[in-house]
């Protein structure tokens, strides 16, 4: 089966694409964000408030936002990459000067309605600009330095941005995730090499800005046990909670160590820590296969698309999606620094599930919108 | 369709780079994997066991510490209601207002405030904070009335150790304190980490603290990451502390010391057949309800400074020349010796010489001819140096030890002292010089070298008055359910009743027969009487200047200098059964400072006998006809 719509030609009827829909994706989908609910339940000591009932309500709006951004065209999204990137930008620009304060970094933006994040907002509108940026470039191009400098002032004004919030854990997740797309994108072995020594040196000489918390933090990952009551309290106690969970865990809401408030932010970063403690190495490796196969999907979609821009948002997507659980899951298991990254449709949080389903519906919206094909100097549907 | 053919490379690095990543993702997640595999089964069972011990806390309950009684089972040392308030701080708005407010019914120094506001910040908010202890029922009942007007302050009933009668037991039951760093050093009993712990700190509450400590009881609960309990998951109660049963009578301790007010002086009441000890005081004492609460320095200074020097027991710990009294002593040696006819009469012209030596009798004038009888009954100094020309100080050494001088009995309280009965021996040992006819002079009058406590005095005449039994003293009767019996058999004194008997004889003299040193103090009444010794020890040497002057009479001299009154003695006469002692520090001579008191004493002890309540017309019955046989 083939289409025929050519490039800024005729939308898909809306029938149809309800029919090209992955309802097993979506499916998926449901039942991680089911367990998150489930662990919100949990964390309040079996009370739907004030956790569950809120996160439920935003994963349902989720799913919303998941359905109408699938069903809008590929191309759209293509049109829309480089204003939406702007308009994130100046949002991002926006908190230095009129941000909420929470936790003691500017993180917040309060839009009168709501109040957003923009920089959670900023790892789809990055992933859409890259795209964009990548979709129009020749295959040698992406090798050519004079190409590559503009994807990568794309990339570095938000993460210095980012970074001045300070949020060491997001400028790093939107740097790695950029690189994962111009990897993808088929950058030459040799920049990519060049590009990996300069990041380790880099890491070096960005250890002497790091703020004095976020040196500690890092420190702290090296030894939790040198200071078990002070900076290694939450990292040891992870650890406690989660190694003391065995192969079946203590059950549901009998997880000791959550429950008793050893574990701290047990309702965002440490949910995985919880989770594992209640249901035990089978109940994580039964969550991390979800998670993986809900990349195989991400990455089954991007190889069946038949144009590049649909083929990098998905894997963009689905690379901030893998960072998130690879970072959160090592973090609270001792591996990584503690750096405040919540696990992906588990963890509380409502611009997280918000960017999160708002990128699964690009994802989809590609499935949806595979057979199209987009010629390199389309620059989308306007 | 056919794709553009540059589109064409970028599709296929695309795909082979994708395939990529992909094995870097399943070789990440394979590598988290392990790790939890790592962490929930290989490390799973010390984790666990942190999880435990964050989980669980042990907590542990202060047993209630054992009771002291007196011979008749009333309470010495007991554990009384502790009445107090706590206050948890995050129960109330502002803490100040709730003090202010607590204020209204009982006052709340602001020393106090500070302290509770202090700790209020220091630690947990939900963790109560003493604010005021031993309040009164009233106030108590007060507070009750009023807590829902006072948010956060909670009544709560407490213990505290109490000695009812304060003062009048110090130095036998000491009294009990917080443990020291020092305490804690030397004993890992986890009892010592509670706050609300005692230890006790001298006396038999020192000696015993073991029996009386109990062992805690545990309760396991669960809290949570502040430390707030969740729920109690199980409860061991501990042991209490085990009772001391003492062979005092709070009676009889209570008379004595009221007896003895004004004075520095020290008694000791023993039963003569069995050792028990009826009465042991130090005079004055300390409130030992002070040292528990803690003392301020003044009140510290005051008695350290005090000239009496009422932290010192001077029943045991106190060191004194027996003086006059241990002429008993001299006097059984010579008659052990048989070199000595007791009838054979000695002049007394108030002094003789020894070599070039001259030793005073007390009475300048001297007391003529006496025999052995008046020499004891009249305390002549030149009859007992007569006998000390004819004895050695070895067998003096010998029988002293005997009758319990130079040892310790090791009857509960610490600090006891040995005190000392000299010997050829020691002095060439210890001052490197050889014994002198002189030496065995002053020994003989209980001067000198010789040193003893009233404890031991105590015992001396226990055992004359015994006359069979080497008794030793006893204060503990009973610990817990055991009763406390010696080691070792009670040894017989080696000594013929009839020389035995010529002692008591001169002793009942010096009571009752007009011209006894203490005749004065007779124990007169139905079915009371009693015999003794009196004895006075010279503070400071009586220079030959004085004496020519004639002594300066004890009342002109300052305190410090005047003459330590003895007297030992027991009652009644006939089938003794208490002997007592009595020293009297700086009251002057034996006779006029000691004897009294002992009289007294000894009167309140015969009268609360049971024996000779019931027997109190048979004892009459038998002292008349004695008193009629007898010479």
């Amino acid at each position: 089966m083939s289409y025929t719509y050519g490039p800024g030609g005729r939308e898909i009827p809306i029938f149809q694409k309800l029919r090209e829909f992955n309802w097993s994706f979506v499916f998926l989908i449901c039942v991680i964000g089911s367990i998150g609910v489930a662990m919100l339940y949990s964390t309040a000591q079996g009370n739907m408030e004030p956790w569950a009932s809120r996160q439920l309500i935003r994963f349902i709006i989720g799913l919303c936002v998941l359905f109408v951004v699938a069903m809008v065209d590929i191309r759209v999204w293509m049109s829309l990459a480089y204003p939406a990137y702007v308009i994130t930008l100046a949002m991002l620009i926006g908190v230095e000067f009129a941000g909420v304060e929470g936790k003691g970094a500017q993180r917040w933006l309060d839009l009168g309605l709501f109040r957003v994040q923009p920089s959670e907002v900023m790892k789809i509108a990055l992933v859409l600009a890259l795209a964009r940026y990548i979709h129009g470039q020749t295959f040698p191009d992406m090798s050519r330095i004079r190409k590559l400098v503009p994807a990568l002032v794309l990339v570095a004004i938000p993460v210095a941005f980012v970074l001045r919030q300070p949020d060491l854990g997001t400028s790093l997740l939107l740097l790695v995730g950029s690189g994962m797309m111009l990897f993808l994108a088929g950058v030459s072995w040799r920049i990519v090499g060049v590009a990996g020594a300069t990041a380790v040196g880099a890491a070096v000489v960005g250890w002497q800005f790091l703020k004095e918390y976020q040196k500690q933090r890092v420190l702290t990952f090296m030894s939790p046990e040198s200071d078990p009551m002070g900076a290694g309290y939450h990292i040891l106690q992870s650890k406690i909670a989660l190694g003391s969970g065995g192969v079946f865990g203590k059950g549901y809401l009998q997880g000791t160590q959550s429950q008793l408030n050893f574990l701290p932010e047990k309702h965002t970063d440490f949910i995985f820590t919880m989770y594992s403690e209640e249901f035990g190495l089978m109940g994580g490796i039964v969550l991390l296969g979800l998670y993986f196969v809900l990349l195989a999907y991400g990455f089954y979609f991007s190889y069946h698309c038949r144009n590049h821009f649909g083929r990098l948002v998905c894997t963009g997507v689905m690379a901030t999606f893998l960072l998130y659980i690879v970072i959160n899951v090592a973090m609270v298991m001792g591996l990584l620094p503690v750096v405040g990254v919540p696990l992906p449709l588990v963890s509380y949080g409502g611009t997280a599930m918000m960017t999160l389903m708002f990128g699964f519906g690009l994802v989809m919206s590609v499935w949806v919108h595979r057979e199209i094909e987009i010629p390199l100097t389309s620059k989308g549907m306007f | 369709m056919q794709l553009d053919s540059r589109d064409g490379d970028r599709f296929e690095t695309f795909t082979r780079r994708a395939a990529i990543l992909a094995l870097g993702t399943t070789g990440i997640f394979t590598g988290l994997a392990a790790r939890m595999y790592y962490l929930q089964v290989v490390e799973s069972t010390q984790y666990k066991m942190l999880a435990e011990e964050n989980r669980v806390n042990r907590r542990l309950l202060t047993p209630l510490r054992g009771r002291i009684l007196d011979r008749f089972g009333v309470d010495l040392a007991a554990n009384r209601q502790n009445l107090r308030v706590v206050l948890v701080p995050e129960q109330t708005k502002d803490i100040d207002a709730t003090l202010d407010a607590l204020t209204k019914i009982v006052v709340v120094p602001e020393s106090y405030r500070r302290r509770v506001k202090r700790a209020a910040a220091r630690q947990a908010r939900f963790i109560p904070v003493t604010v005021m202890e031993n309040l009164s029922w009233e106030e108590f009942a007060r507070i009750n009335v009023r807590s829902p007007d006072l948010p956060g302050i909670h009544p709560e009933v407490g213990k505290a150790r109490d000695y009812p009668y304060s003062d009048r037991l110090a130095h036998v039951i000491g009294y009990v304190a917080k443990p020291s760093d020092g305490d804690m050093k030397g004993d890992k009993d986890p009892l010592l980490q509670l706050p609300e712990f005692r230890i006790g700190k001298s006396g038999l509450e020192k000696t015993l603290d073991k029996n009386l400590r109990g062992r805690a009881g545990a309760s396991h609960v669960e809290v949570n990451a502040y430390g707030r309990v969740i729920r109690e998951l199980s409860r061991a109660e501990g042991q209490p502390g085990e009772d001391l049963s003492l062979t005092l009578d709070m009676e009889i301790q209570n008379f004595v010391y009221r007896r003895l007010e004004g004075q520095s002086a020290a008694v000791v009441v023993m039963d003569v057949k069995n050792g028990d000890i009826i009465s042991i005081a130090s005079a004055p004492a300390f409130d030992p309800n002070a040292f528990n609460k803690g003392l301020s320095q003044s009140e510290w200074d005051g008695l350290r400074n005090n000239k009496f020097k009422p932290l010192i027991n001077k029943t045991i710990a106190g060191l004194y020349s027996p003086g006059s009294t241990f002429k008993t002593i001299t006097a059984l040696t010579a008659l052990k010796s048989e070199l000595v006819d007791p009838n054979e009469r000695v002049f007394c012209g108030g002094k003789t010489r020894l070599g070039r030596r001259e030793f005073h009798c007390w009475k300048k004038r001297g007391h003529g001819w006496m025999d052995m009888h008046n020499g004891i009954k009249n305390s002549c100094n030149v009859y007992f140096f007569d006998l000390a020309r004819k004895i050695g100080i070895d067998q003096i050494y010998e029988m002293a030890t005997q009758f319990g001088l130079g040892q310790t009995y090791d009857i509960g309280i610490p600090g006891e002292k040995p005190g000392l009965v000299p010997s050829n021996g020691w002095k060439q040992a210890v001052r490197g010089e050889p014994w002198v006819g002189g030496d065995t002079f002053n020994t003989a009058i209980g001067q000198g070298f010789l040193l003893t406590t009233p404890l031991q005095l105590a015992v001396m005449a226990a055992r004359i008055a015994n006359g069979k039994e080497a008794v030793s003293p006893r204060l503990v009767r009973s610990i817990g359910a055991k009763t406390e019996t010696k080691d070792e058999k009670v040894k017989s004194l080696p000594i013929d009743p009839a020389w035995m008997s010529l002692v008591q004889q001169g002793m009942i003299a010096v009571m009752n027969e007009p011209g006894g040193t203490a005749f004065g103090s007779r124990l007169r009444g139905k079915g009371l009487s009693m015999a003794g010794k009196t004895g006075t020890v010279q503070v400071s040497r009586i220079s030959r200047q004085e004496r020519a002057d004639g002594v300066v009479k004890n009342e002109d001299k300052p305190w410090e200098r005047r003459d330590h009154g003895w007297f030992i003695g027991f009652g009644p006469i006939d089938n003794p059964r208490y002997a007592i002692s009595v020293l009297v520090e700086h009251g002057g001579g034996g006779s006029k400072a000691a004897a009294p008191v002992a009289r007294d004493i000894m009167r309140e002890v015969l009268t609360r006998d049971p024996a000779s309540l019931s027997n109190r017309e048979v004892a009459v019955m038998t002292s008349l006809s004695q008193e009629e046989g007898g010479s």
